[in-house]
Order: structure tokens, then C-alpha cells, then sequence
């Protein structure tokens, strides 16, 4: 016998339900009630033990560069942009964009805090520097 | 007791296009002409080919494509696995166990693109990805993380990245097939054009058209081919990640893993390699590949390719065709440095020539820094 079908598995996945958590304002990520760790991207079975029995989560937030990098424009293409990866007080790292300083000015190491913002008419997860 | 796949197949033929712009043809255009090379240098019918492996970005199911539009009759192999600019590295591990299992006889491993005259727009990513809708640009920005991170961990500096660039154009201008054979300057690399900080547009590869096909066969039937035969000797894969956010550390490539696992195939270690040609897609590669193969150091990239290893005359020649950087990178460079590596053990790369070639080691990698395949290619006299 097939054992019980783990309740993570029904509904929309949390491919989906991330990006509706975000227009509903929360920064959410995944936490597995099996190995105790955090995840992030979004993904039906736990990256660190395999457990699909895992619960949503609200991220604080808080991070730090990890790494940075510029992407450069031609003027009428846009302005310049940052482009960096963000390890989260919880563990996991995402890539996003660290914005309201200028691109250059961002540096690894330096404490971000997360905030809900859209890009391009999608709603996305950036950051600034933190205490800002 | 040495592994079963040390010197068991032997490339026997390899075909080239010329490198640049080849506009007006198509990709399959471009890999034909490749093919048709390859099984002249082997001096063999398509007919004979029973194995072929080659892969894409236009061709997700390449390896039924291929076969129909080529007019290979006898397949009995067929693998287009996609895992970026190292899949034909990754098909050499493939060909050789299906030969080394009399799965096929003769394996055709082809490329052919026009990247460079055809006029696609890359696209923000592979696949479903949470990094692609902050819009890096890619693959460079991947590459330009990793750089970043080394920058700041080691002080590794732009100076250092601008001598693995000026060391392939050194390379390209003893190599007549080389794109790019002008002069280069560590100055002229530090004023070029800023891409994605810290690359300059001296730190990323060339875009270019060109194809490359090479005919691989069981060690032995090797003699019975007119060229000088080039044997595998070892191989190792690896894969940390897919999108860069997901590498677990982005001064770590998955070489570290797949280098040890080839060279113990191999029965060498680094002391014994003549010649090395990996995938130099971004200057911080060549640093990042040297120093998870153990030839330094980590963090010790920099200075070691500053004090000119890697260049003409020194002590480790790295890309001697010119590499991705200078010599030809048409969206995959794996088959490139491949053909290289025979070239250089059958002694016929010219006024390039590494004196007494016997060991290649070579590195394919793709993605964004995503898969790495490690290879080590012999002459006779390493068996």
C-alpha cells in the first residue's frame, strides 16, 4: 500500500503559492518539519533531506550580500542596475536586486532588509540597505 | 587495477568549420560541414557512424534531428543531452562507456552553430528560474558573481583577470583559425567597456559561428585509422547547481569534485599534464578551473596567471588554440577544446605546438558554472 498522500502535495503548488503569498505582502519561505532547515526557491520536497512535510514560514527579512555585480546599460536602454545575491537570516541565499543606492555603491557583506516591490509588472522580493 | 574505461576508446578523426562569421547558414548547416570533416580526417562513411551525440539550444531533440538530416542509416545511439556548453565533454563520457558496452562502434559527437550571424536574443535564463525575474544578464552575470565573490575573498583584482585574457590572445596569434589575433594589453583590458562589473567586455568570451565534430572508436580498432589515435584516460563529472544562486560557493566549482574522480581514471596527477584547455566562457574561469584542479592553491588563481603560467613559454600552456576568449566560442565551446587537446597530442598544431605533448587535461563546463566534466586525453605512450 501507496503510504498517505503528504497534504503538500494537494492544492497549488508552492511554485504558485509563493508568488501569491508576495502580492498578498508576505515574504514567505519554506521550512521542513522533518530536518528542522530552510528552503528557498520554492519546491515541493525539501533540498537539504527530501521531506515533503514542510510548512510556509515568514522570512524576516534580513540579509547579507553575498555577492554583487552591476549589469551596465546603454543610456536608452535604462539606467544601470544591481544585480546580487542575498544570504537570508534564515540560510537559504536568492538572487534580487539591492535598490536606492546606486548600483556600484553595493557591497558584499553589507546588511540588506527585505521589502515587496514590483519589477518589470511582477511582484518580487528587493532589498536596501538595512536601518534605511 | 586500472578503470575499465582508461584507454578504451580513441578519437580517430576531427572536423572543424572556419571560426567567426559564416552568415546566411544555419546551425545544421554549420555542424554538416563539421561532420563531413570529421569523417574524412577519419576517412570513414557516414554509414559507419552508429552512435551520435550532439546537442543544442535549437535541437531539443537533437538526436533523431541529426541522424534524418545527415542521412545516418545505422544508429544505435542516440544522446542530446543538454547540460550547456559541456555536453559534448559530458557525450565523451557517454560515447565511451556505449562503446566500451558494444552498444556502438563508432560514436559522432557534432556541433554546429550561428550564434554570431544569426540574429536570437539570448533569453534571461534556462528554464523555470527565481533568479531570471530580476533580470541578470546572462550568462555573464552569473560568472560576474562568482568573479565579485573571489575579488572579495582572495583580492584577486581585475589586473590578474585581464592576464588570462591577454594569455589566450598571446595563444590566438600563433593559431591562424583564431577570431581575434590583434594585439591585447592588461591595459587595454582594464579600459575596455564595462558589462556587468567586475567584467569588462575583455572578460567574456567571443561570439562567433563555427562547428566542430569529432569521430570516436574502442581503443582497438584505433590503428586502423590513418591519423594518429588520441586516447581517453579519464573522465570525471560534476554538478553543483543550476541557477547561480543555488552554488553552494561561488569560489568552488564542481572541477573540485570531477577533476580528482578523472585523474584517478587516469593514474595521474597535475605534475604530469603537458598541455590544459578548459572552458574559459569568462576570465574568472580559467582561475576558478586551475585552482580546483590543484595546480595552486585556492585563492591563488590570480597571481598564479599573473605571473604568465598559462602564456606562451610558460610552465603550465593553458588554451593554446586561443580559447573561448579569443580563438572561437559560438554559444558552446566544449567540442572546441577537445579538438585542441587532440590536436596538440597528435603534434600537429603548428607553430602552437606544445614539444612533446603526451597528457592533455581538459574541462568542459556549462550553465553558470553549472556542470563540469574533466578530461584527460593520452597519447600511445600513456597507455
Amino acid at each position: 500500500m501507496a503510504s498517505q498522500r503528504a497534504a503538500t502535495f494537494e492544492g497549488p503548488g508552492p511554485d504558485a503559492v509563493y508568488y501569491e503569498n508576495l502580492k498578498q505582502g508576505k515574504f514567505r519561505i519554506q521550512h521542513c518539519n522533518a530536518c528542522g532547515k530552510n528552503f528557498f526557491y520554492p519546491r515541493p520536497l525539501c533540498v537539504h533531506c527530501g521531506s515533503p512535510d514542510w510548512a510556509w514560514i515568514d522570512a524576516s527579512g534580513a540579509g547579507t550580500v553575498y555577492s554583487t555585480s552591476v549589469v551596465r546599460q546603454r543610456p536608452e536602454d535604462g539606467p544601470d542596475y544591481n544585480i546580487a545575491l542575498i544570504d537570508l537570516a534564515e540560510g537559504p541565499r536568492m538572487m534580487s536586486r539591492v535598490v536606492d543606492i546606486p548600483a556600484t555603491e553595493v557591497k558584499i557583506g553589507m546588511k540588506v532588509q527585505a521589502h515587496i516591490g514590483e519589477l518589470e509588472k511582477q511582484t518580487l522580493v528587493l532589498f536596501r540597505p538595512a536601518g534605511r | 587495477m586500472a578503470h575499465p574505461l582508461r584507454g578504451a576508446v580513441a578519437v580517430v578523426g576531427f572536423g572543424l568549420t572556419p571560426f567567426g562569421e559564416l552568415p546566411g547558414r544555419t546551425h545544421l548547416e554549420i555542424m554538416g560541414e563539421a561532420i563531413h570533416n570529421a569523417l574524412a580526417d577519419a576517412g570513414i562513411d557516414k554509414n559507419q557512424v552508429d552512435g551520435i551525440f550532439g546537442s543544442n539550444f535549437n535541437d531539443p531533440l537533437g538526436a533523431i534531428l541529426y541522424p534524418e538530416y545527415f542521412g545516418l542509416k545505422n544508429i544505435k545511439v542516440m544522446d542530446s543531452t543538454n547540460i550547456g556548453g559541456s555536453s559534448f565533454n559530458n557525450a565523451m563520457q557517454d560515447a565511451a562507456a556505449a562503446l566500451h558496452l558494444g552498444l556502438c562502434d563508432v560514436a559522432l559527437i557534432a556541433y554546429g552553430s550561428n550564434t554570431r550571424t544569426a540574429t536570437r536574443r539570448a533569453g534571461p535564463g534556462f528554464g523555470r528560474s527565481f533568479d531570471a525575474p530580476y533580470r541578470p544578464r546572462q550568462p555573464i552575470n552569473s560568472y560576474a558573481l562568482a568573479a565579485s565573490r573571489h575579488m572579495h575573498q582572495y583580492g584577486t583584482t581585475k589586473e590578474q583577470l585581464a592576464h588570462v585574457a591577454v594569455s589566450a590572445r598571446q595563444w590566438a596569434q600563433k593559431n591562424p583559425r583564431a577570431f581575434m589575433r590583434e594585439p591585447l594589453t592588461v591595459e587595454e583590458c582594464l579600459k575596455a567597456r564595462m558589462v556587468v562589473d567586475p567584467f569588462g567586455v575583455r572578460d567574456c568570451c567571443l561570439v562567433t559561428d563555427g562547428g566542430a565534430a569529432m569521430v570516436v572508436v574502442r581503443a582497438d580498432r584505433a590503428k586502423d585509422f590513418a591519423k594518429k589515435p588520441v586516447y581517453l584516460l579519464g573522465v570525471g563529472a560534476a554538478t553543483t547547481h543550476n541557477d547561480i544562486s543555488q552554488m553552494p560557493d561561488l569560489t568552488v566549482t564542481a572541477v573540485a569534485q570531477a577533476a580528482p574522480r578523472a585523474y584517478a581514471m587516469a593514474g595521474i596527477t597535475v605534475k604530469d599534464v603537458d598541455v590544459i584547455e578548459v572552458y574559459d566562457a569568462f576570465t574568472i574561469n580559467t582561475i576558478l578551473f586551475l585552482e580546483d584542479f590543484g595546480f595552486c592553491k585556492k585563492g591563488e588563481g590570480g597571481p598564479f596567471v599573473a605571473a604568465g603560467n598559462i602564456a606562451p613559454g610558460g610552465a603550465h600552456p593553458l588554451n593554446t588554440n586561443g580559447g573561448g576568449l579569443s580563438c572561437v566560442h559560438p554559444g558552446m565551446y566544449g567540442m572546441f577544446l577537445m579538438v585542441e587537446a587532440v590536436e596538440q597530442l597528435r603534434g600537429a598544431a603548428g607553430e602552437r605546438q606544445i614539444e612533446g605533448a603526451e597528457i592533455a587535461l581538459c574541462n568542459g563546463n556549462g550553465g553558470y558554472l553549472s556542470s563540469q566534466i574533466t578530461l584527460v586525453f593520452g597519447t600511445e605512450a600513456t597507455l
